[in-house]
This record gives structure tokens, sequence and C-alpha cells, in this order.
């Protein structure tokens, strides 16, 4: 990946920087230039909350290239309490520790490397509440 | 607009071709279909493939493949919509003769994947998912649809030995189908037994990785008996997409474009779903397929995977449906499934379909899924009389 891709998401990977709409209230991660429900331009930059509960989640056996020392992992879809939705990894659990419902915050984590001498990539993953 | 027929069709097998390149199998069919009727030309040519920029480093297929066919420089351009490249690659064909512009065309579907390694397959699926927000982060495209499988189940309460009922049906199809990459029958037990790939998904509710290609050439309706006795005529289409990122649908337990397609579809068919007599279905994933079952109207929500497990979906049933083995069976080479399906159901239609006939099929149905239903197809074909 070159390095203008990787930094141009870093408010959204690290911060959790998403957009909401000015007419409507629709709140969008990564951040959208045009509502989708009711179509305004008018959207502003918001941070998201950083908290929130798995809607459904599944555990990774069979990974793509570059995730294989990962295994198993898990990654959910989570609904932040704000009402919007972000897909993520689950971190520091097993998979019988969760369920449907369960809260949980986000943390900063690596997320993967580049080989030896490529991009370290970071950004949020999540973590039960205990 | 003009009516529009389906006049001859061509297939390899599916399987892993070692010894095939990715134009030695678009040639294979091609030359099976052009043996089907005599035409002295080709207008355009669409060719459906998702991946061979990755697999092969190969993109600028319409070209290439004109050229290796045969044809005298038509139009020709490949269509990408992920899973449902070959589905749009049927539209494209079908709209370029409906509209005038174009008599004679061939659509195909292509895509060969045994050249590049597991982890790169891998790869290559999740890019018909959110690169940046689902992919980045470690995202499989089985774990999206195990996230499906977990809310589908979760809120229908759905048991896992009914869910295995589909791949189980699709394999006994598959079984008297001698093109099917997975020509034998399994059981719900070894379903149940299969690893998980992305729990809870398993082996055996997973379509697995393919290469094959599909051709079929179209015409107007009215030429079409100049070159056949058993014309298939395409009375319906329908296309819809959706958010690619599975994490922005409200629900996960129904594809919306598929819902839309349909909808388009069977309006401008004219007929119900309850009339549809066999179809060919999306069952890249156990749940997917069973998703699909209901979304396009077969069955109420929450009730398809009983009702295969009662026999509907096998031939005398209510509906007959992926008969040569589906995408789990038959096999799935991403960008000519939905080329390999539309093919099916004219071997249904025209009562070529051996083993696997289905007694008096008039009119047949395909439903082609891109990614977790960001893009779907629907086409409605009926025999003419």
């Amino acid at each position: 990946m070159s390095v203008p891709r990787y930094w141009r998401e870093i408010p959204s990977r690290y911060r959790l920087i998403g957009s909401k709409c000015v007419n409507c209230g629709k709140t969008y991660f990564p951040p959208r230039r045009v509502c989708r429900e009711c179509g305004s331009v008018s959207l502003e930059e918001v941070k998201l909350s950083e908290q929130g509960r798995i809607i459904t989640w599944a555990t990774v056996y069979d990974p793509p290239r570059g995730f294989e020392k990962y295994v198993p992992y898990i990654v959910a879809i989570v609904e932040l309490d704000d009402g919007t939705r972000i897909m993520t990894q689950i971190t520091d659990c097993e998979p019988d520790e969760i369920h449907v419902g369960t809260r949980v915050y986000a943390v900063f984590r690596k997320i993967r490397e580049e080989g030896e001498s490529g991009i370290i990539y970071y950004g949020y993953k999540f973590k039960p509440l205990k | 607009m003009r009516k529009v027929a389906v006049i001859a069709i061509g297939y390899t097998k599916v399987k892993e071709h070692w010894g095939l390149s990715i134009r030695d199998l678009f040639t294979e069919a091609a030359i099976m279909a052009l043996n089907e009727v005599t035409i002295d030309r080709v207008d355009a040519l669409y060719v459906g493939n998702m991946s061979s920029g990755y697999c092969q480093h190969q993109e600028h297929l319409g070209a290439l493949m004109a050229d290796y066919i045969g044809l005298k420089s038509p139009p020709a351009v490949k269509i990408e919509a992920a899973g449902a490249s070959g589905g749009m690659a049927l539209r494209e064909g079908f709209q370029a003769v409906a509209s005038g512009l174009h008599d004679f065309v061939i659509v195909g579907g292509v895509e060969k994947m045994s050249d590049v390694l597991t982890p790169d397959i891998t790869y290559a699926m999740a890019m018909a998912a959110d690169q940046e927000y689902e992919a980045f982060i470690g995202v499989t495209f089985a774990a999206l649809n195990a996230m499906i499988k977990r809310a589908y189940q979760h809120k229908f309460g759905v048991s896992d030995e009914l869910m295995a009922t589909l791949p189980v049906h699709c394999h006994d199809m598959a079984s008297k189908n001698p093109y099917a990459q997975y020509p034998f029958k399994i059981t719900v037990e070894q379903v149940l037994s299969s690893p998980f790939v992305a729990e809870p998904l398993r082996l055996l509710e997973c379509s697995s990785p393919a290469d094959g290609a599909a051709i079929l050439i179209l015409c107007p309706l009215e030429k079409a008996k100049e070159f056949t006795d058993t014309p298939i005529e395409i009375v319906g289409v329908g296309a819809a997409t959706d958010a690619i990122a599975l994490y922005q649908r409200d629900d996960l337990t129904t594809f919306k474009a598929t819902i839309e397609a349909a909808n388009i579809a069977y309006k401008m068919a004219h007929i119900k779903p309850e009339e549809v007599d066999v179809a060919e279905i999306h069952d890249s994933f156990s749940v997917t397929g069973v998703i699909s079952l209901e979304d396009l109207g077969f069955f109420e929500k929450g009730t398809a995977a009983k009702a295969i497990s009662e026999g509907e979906i096998a031939p005398g049933g209510k509906i007959a449906v992926n008969t040569f083995g589906g995408l789990k069976a038959r096999g799935h080479p991403i960008g000519a499934t939905g080329v390999y399906q539309a093919v099916e159901i004219v071997k249904q239609l025209r009562g070529e379909a051996g083993k696997n006939q289905v007694d008096n099929a008039e009119i047949g149905l395909t439903q082609n899924i891109g990614g977790v239903g960001g893009t779907v197809t629907v086409h409605i074909f009926r025999r003419v009389r």
C-alpha cells in the first residue's frame, strides 16, 4: 500500500472520525459527502462513540494474505452508542466470551505489518467491557 | 424494445484446469457454442470476469477473447461486478440486442483461480468487500457470510442441521451432472463435522475456488427460429445495487438488492414467483442460498431451510432449485457463475437436462449475487412454443 493511501485514512482509523448529516441526523463511518438517506450534501465531521455492542461476529480460520499469524481472530459488526455501525476486530478475549449484545469499547492496536520494511498498519479494535 | 432469445450455449467442466489458461477456457466454451449455430457474424462480445487482473495480471479481456475466439474486430468489453459479473454481462448483452444496436451478441463468463495460492484467492475474493474498512482489518469474504449466518440463525432460530440441508441438496443434484466440480453426494453429518472456515460457517457450507467458462449467444427472438428449433426467450431482466460494506446495512438477514431486482424482473415477465418451474440461485454459502430462496419470494422469511429439508426444492417439489449442483457443487468460477446459471436454465427449458431434467419446465429464473449483495441480477427465461 502506498503511504498516501494509508495516511489519508488516519483520522477515521485512529480517532473514529465519521460524519453526520446536518439535515436528517444520520451518521456515517467513514465520512461521506452525500447522505444516502436524504440526499443532502450538508454533512459535518463528528467524533463517533467509543463504546457499543456486538451485532454479529465471526472467527476467521482461513485468513487473507498478511493475516496468517493472527489466526484465529474475531471480526464483528459493532453498533456504536450513537447508532453508527462499524466493522472491527474484537481483541483481548476468546470467542466463547462474547455473544450478540456484548458491550465493547475501542482500543488502539497494530492491525498488521507489510513485510520487513513496509508500513506498519495501526487502527481501532474493540474489546469487551468487563 | 425487441424480444431477445438465447440460441446457443457452451461451457467447460468446472474444476481446477491445470493445463488450461484463462484464454483457453474461454475459447473452449466459445467453440462449443459456435458449433451449435451457424451465424456469419458476431456484433459484440461481453466477458464477465472478476479477478483476471489479480490472478493473471491480465486485463483488457474483451479484446483478448474476441481475438482468440476468431471474431472479426467487434466491440468487446469485460464486465466486472464481483460474483455478479456474469449476470451483469448477460444484462449488457440483453440490452444491446433489445435496443436494436446489435443482432448477434456473445455473452461469456470466465474465471481462472487456480493460477494463485489459497491466501491470494482469499485476498482476491475480499476485493468484493470494502477494501479500506472491511478487508483492511482482516475480514474475509467467508467471514462476512459467517456474520450473516450468525445473524440469520439468531433472528429465526434455524438449527445448524437445517442450514446444512442446502449444500446436501446441491451435491445430490451435482452427483448426476458430468461437468460439476464435485459430482458426489454428502450428508448433513459430513457438513457438520467439516472444519470451520470462518465460524459459524463450515467448509462444506462454502463454495470453493474453481476454473470455468460459459457462453451464451443471443439474437432477436424474431430471427431466432432461423438458427435453432429451441430458442429460449429472456422475458425478464432485473438488477439492483446496495452498500457493498456489510456493516452499513440495517438488516443482515435479507439482501435488499435481490428483492428489488426480482420485483423488476417478475413485473417485466408478468409472472409471480410461484409460476417459476426451475431456478438457479446464488448459494455461494449455505446461508446466502437460504436467504435468496426467501428474498426471491419462494418461501417465507425464516422458513426456507425447513422447506429444503422437506424436499421442496428437489425436482417434483414446490420449485426445482440448483438442478445442476449450484455454486456449492457444480462450482463457482466467480465471473462465469451467472452465465453457467443461464446455460443451465436454457438446458432445462430445452429439455436437454438429462438426469436432472425437470418435467415440463417452461419458466426458469437465475439469481446472481456480487459481494454480499452489493450487486444482484435476476433473469427470467421462457420456453418458446
